[in-house]
């Protein structure tokens, strides 16, 4: 199940957004927006220039790749109509399996009813909510350590110890701390998001190069407006990483709270489909889930894409 | 390339001028000692040290590396406070950097995520000054350093050179009493080095701004400035003050001449001399 530990440590943020020094890492980077888009509007109709020039681009670039990886997802859907349809047993069991038809038609049905959607609302409110008191939290618990001997000592070892704790593992100790069911979950979702973003604040702001700061001081700016001017700037490449990161734990930790709920949310849809035997439910539910969780990683890297731009322009 | 030496003195700001008051820019280091960590640890980094800057006076501190200039000059920035002794500027104590003194470092020191212009416009807009204003100043020191064409480029996008002109350019437009440069043309290829400290001079002589240079390189110090202080290392100490009257404006020509050669020759021996005192005690 879904483990607030994972994804959370530093080290991983490496794995996920490498140094934006290196060539070859901006040049993926850079596929579909060669242009960030800036906040005017003549910057955004630049971006989606750019944006249509360098998918035209990939096309070109990664044709191959993209067939292939085309033709393998092809065909894991079709080795799984294959074994559902022969009821494949050989140590995986496909005999209860829907077939992809089913799913998809369950899907469809999904689509015209309103049930559907509430779920889907239910779970993204839980998640906007969640994220966004944990971004305001983790953003400020991480600065604050970063630039404070003092708190680092007094909110560090609560992080090394509430860390390693799973999602699933605070079930019970957070319907028994918050009033509603609703509390409850979006706690849980919050603390999923929580920690990627503090660590990799924190990670942020230790690596800002003191000689910006004497810069700053030297050229009068007071500690607001160091921390304003230079410290969050420097900073903002590795909470923007924090805060992708964040966004991912958050669903699956969101997944493990609607465990709890006793009507809505797409969690409790997935788990509910399982109860009443509805079983191309259950990986609608997943897929939806699935596709979610990367659509809104995917919309917080672009939202960080305008207040990053100044790296882009490195050469 | 940034090659070209800009024509400076139509561009000169009135307001730098005012600003550049005979009078101001003096410093005064009284008895300072600073020593690094305490204990069987500590490092006595510069030994009690006793110096007068004129106002308006080029001082070139010259010395191996480690012997302790980033860190005396550190001390007059108000970034390291002196173990014992005191460091004045127009006879107010140091206790903390501030836009009084100008710094400029070897490299990567502009801000990353502003513009040129922003970069430049910092020092007026954290003193509160209006965006008209904060702009009219950038402009007029872009314009100074010949990178008007660069305002809306970000530092990555300049070569070594410009960055450090820009460097400049930031520290200039708080209009302070005085600039300090810690190895500012360190990093940069040779003939650059040579545009930059030509740049620097006109600059200079616009301004008549106080300035305090750090380097290691004997033909840079003597090139540039009207008096070299030269210092050994452990402990780090000034062994000695030369005068350079050499004309100005400063020619590289000149760096062939009698007056040049004999200064060279001072600053070089008493470095080997020290060097080699180091290396015997290292030995010992
Ligand atoms: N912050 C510091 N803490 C401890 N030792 C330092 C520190 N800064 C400099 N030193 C020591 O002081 C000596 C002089 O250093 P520095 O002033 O940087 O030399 P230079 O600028 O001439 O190369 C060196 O031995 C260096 O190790
Ligand atoms: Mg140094």
């Amino acid at each position: 199940m879904s483990n607030l530990g994972q994804a959370t440590d530093v080290a991983e943020v490496r794995d996920a957004e490498p140094e934006p020094s290196t060539p070859t890492q901006r040049k993926e980077d850079l596929v579909g927006f060669a242009d960030a888009p800036g906040l005017s509007g003549k910057d955004v109709l630049k971006a989606v220039r750019g944006c249509t020039s360098s998918t035209y681009d990939l096309l070109k670039k990664h044709g191959v790749s993209i067939v292939l990886s085309l033709v393998s997802l092809a065909a894991g859907i079709v080795f799984w109509q294959l074994a559902t349809a022969y009821k494949v047993d050989f140590y995986i069991n496909f005999e209860n399996i829907p077939s992809p038809g089913k799913v998809f038609a369950a899907f469809w049905t999904h689509l015209g009813d309103g049930e559907f959607y509430i779920h889907i609302g239910v779970s993204m409110q839980r998640i906007l909510i969640g994220y966004v008191t944990a971004s305001v939290i983790g953003i400020a618990a991480g600065v604050l350590m970063g630039r404070s001997k003092i708190a680092w000592s007094l909110i560090y070892p609560y992080i090394e110890v509430l860390r390693p704790i799973p999602a699933v593992a605070w079930i019970p100790l957070a319907i028994l701390m918050w009033p509603t069911e609703e509390a409850s979950i979006i706690y849980i979702t919050l603390l999923g998001a929580l920690f990627p973003i503090v660590l990799n604040t924190l990670h942020g702001v230790e690596q800002t190069p003191e000689v910006l700061v004497r810069a700053a001081k030297s050229l009068g700016a007071s500690r607001l407006q160091i921390f304003w001017h230079v410290i969050l700037p420097a900073a903002l490449p590795s909470i923007a990483a924090g805060l992708a990161i964040g966004m991912g734990v958050s669903w699956f930790s969101l997944l493990a709270g609607e465990i709890i709920s006793g009507q809505y949310g797409i969690g409790y849809f997935t788990w509910n489909a399982y109860s009443l035997i509805n079983y191309p439910d259950i990986i609608v539910g997943m897929l939806v889930i699935g596709g979610l969780g990367t659509l809104s990683t995917y919309a917080v890297k672009i939202g960080m894409k305008p207040l990053l731009a100044w790296q882009k322009r490195a050469r | 390339m940034n090659t070209q030496v800009v024509s400076l003195t139509e561009h000169i700001p009135h307001r730098a001028l005012a600003a550049s008051k005979k009078d101001i820019g003096h410093i005064v280091i009284e008895d300072v000692e600073i020593v690094f960590g305490k204990g069987a640890n500590a490092n006595q980094a510069v030994t009690k040290t006793s110096l007068d800057i004129k106002p308006g006076e080029f001082v070139c501190i010259l010395g191996p590396s480690g012997c302790g200039k980033s860190t005396l000059l550190s001390s007059i920035a108000g970034y390291i406070t002196p173990t014992s002794g005191v460091v004045s500027v127009d006879g107010k104590p140091v206790k903390a950097p501030g836009p009084d003194r100008g710094m400029v470092f070897q490299q990567y020191s502009l801000f990353p995520w502003k513009t040129i212009r922003d970069n430049i416009a910092f020092g007026p807009k954290v003193a509160g000054r209006s965006n008209v204003e904060c702009s009219s100043i950038a402009n007029t020191f872009l314009e100074m350093v010949g990178l008007s064409r660069f305002a809306d480029k970000y530092p990555s996008e300049l070569s070594g050179g410009m960055q450090q002109r820009v460097g400049i350019a930031r520290a200039l437009a708080n209009y302070p009493s005085v600039l300090l440069m810690d190895e500012p043309f360190g990093a940069l290829d040779a003939q650059t080095r040579l545009m930059m400290q030509e740049n620097l001079l006109s600059i200079w002589s616009e301004f008549g701004i106080t300035v305090v240079f750090v380097t290691h390189d004997v033909d840079e110090a003597i090139f540039l400035a009207d008096r070299v202080l030269v210092m050994s290392a452990s402990p780090g100490s000034i062994i000695d003050d030369l005068q350079v009257t050499l004309p100005r404006p400063r020619d590289p020509a000149m760096a062939t001449g009698a007056e040049f050669m004999a200064l060279k020759k001072i600053c070089l021996d008493q470095i080997r001399s020290e060097s080699l005192r180091a290396f015997e005690q290292q030995n010992r």
